[in-house]
């Protein structure tokens, strides 16, 4: 091994140095924290076969393996892509886009959170920037998978409308809503726009589905969580299709591409520029301009 | 609209914690019969945002929250059979 090995390059594909010399740690490919039986299977065969025989779990939802040697990388990538496992990416692009299980699991769940993962997923992952940009999307307001903690947040919610002739008046989502937007007054509810969430929580516990929920998804940018954090923040209002969403999220992209200087986060090039470039951008993208 | 619900069974949950609030309230209503209604007090806070959803969630009908004015309320929860 008298060549130099071009770290950069392997990192690109996943392949993270480590301590030890001459090993690295390679990362997966695993879209909305989903990773199918037979993959599992792959994923651990390779690990005992040429790692140590364990994965770490990152923080991320993804899986690597540790302990893999630079000389045995094409047949490790070459055999995980056989049992259908991809390898993941580092380094200055679309990273692991991240989710939770959403409302085809879960009973909270406004969105179908895995399948926009992976329309996601083919729509930027490994996408080159000037640094690394995370997607991330959870399905309520209960945010389990942190939507604001990434460069591009996406949160499901619904706009809600009030059915009285479907209401009994029984007084369930008055006390199920936790931002206290609703009050009962001689038997028909009342909500205050400016304090609803669109968490939803009227609609799912309604008895008699006398609240009508339109889901939609509620767009953060320029998250952080690492050397520095910020919260992503909300420039656009909920979006109702997904037509909308990506031209929202393309425009997101582009301006990042375009504006930020090499290895500068998104947050750090909205805090040079101030915001307003990309609060014209997202919501011209938004009103259905380009 | 009936200010005064009949019930069959009631029970109180003011002195569980959750998870055993919705555990304990669901353990009761499967004691009754189709069409049944059960009377469960409950504290303010999570118990009364949670509770009533979760019996929608396993397909009972939701009939009635009364505040108690005491800092707890009473849900009434037909019994329906799956």
């Amino acid at each position: 091994m008298a060549e130099a090995i071009d770290y950069k390059a392997l990192k690109a594909g996943g392949f993270m140095k480590q301590v030890q010399k001459g090993y690295g740690s390679l990362r997966l490919q695993v879209i909305g924290g989903n990773l199918d039986a037979k993959a599992i299977k792959t994923v651990a065969e390779v690990a005992e076969k040429y790692g140590h025989g364990y994965v770490h779990m990152t923080s991320r939802q993804g899986i690597e393996i540790p302990f893999i040697h630079v000389n045995d990388l094409q047949k490790v990538k070459d055999e995980l892509k056989e049992g259908g496992v991809g390898t993941g990416v580092c380094g200055p692009r679309v990273r692991t886009i991240t989710a939770c299980q959403g409302s085809e699991i879960c009973p909270s769940g406004c969105i179908d959170t895995y399948t926009l993962a992976k329309e996601l997923d083919a729509r930027y992952f490994g996408r080159e920037l000037p640094h690394k940009f995370k997607f991330g999307v959870t399905g309520c307001q209960n945010n389990c998978l942190k939507a604001e903690e990434n460069d591009v947040g996406i949160k499901g919610g619904m706009t809600v409308e009030y059915k009285e002739d479907a209401c009994i008046s029984c007084g369930v989502c008055v006390k199920a809503c936790r931002e206290k937007a609703l009050t009962m007054t001689d038997g028909k509810v009342e909500i205050d726009r400016t304090k609803c969430n669109n968490c939803a929580r009227c609609v799912k516990s309604c008895p008699t589905d006398a609240w009508e929920g339109t889901p939609g998804y509620i767009v953060s940018f320029g998250g952080t969580f690492g050397n520095k954090i910020y919260k992503a923040e909300e420039l656009v209002p909920i979006i109702r299709d997904k037509e909308t969403l990506f031209r929202v999220t393309d425009a997101a992209i582009e301006y990042f591409e375009a504006n930020a200087n090499p290895s500068e986060r998104f947050r750090a090039t909205l805090q040079r520029l101030g915001d307003e470039g990309l609060r014209e951008v997202v919501n011209k993208a938004y009103e259905g301009g380009n | 609209m009936a200010d005064v619900i009949e019930f069959d069974e009631k029970i109180d949950i003011t002195d569980k914690v959750c998870p055993l609030t919705f555990v304990t309230a669901k353990v009761a209503i499967e004691e009754l019969d189709d069409g049944e209604v059960l009377a469960i007090r409950l504290n303010d806070g999570e118990p009364v945002q949670n509770v009533p959803r979760s019996f929608k969630e396993d397909g009972h009908q939701v009939l009635k929250l009364d505040d108690n004015g005491d800092g707890t309320y009473t849900l009434y929860v037909r019994k329906v059979e799956e």
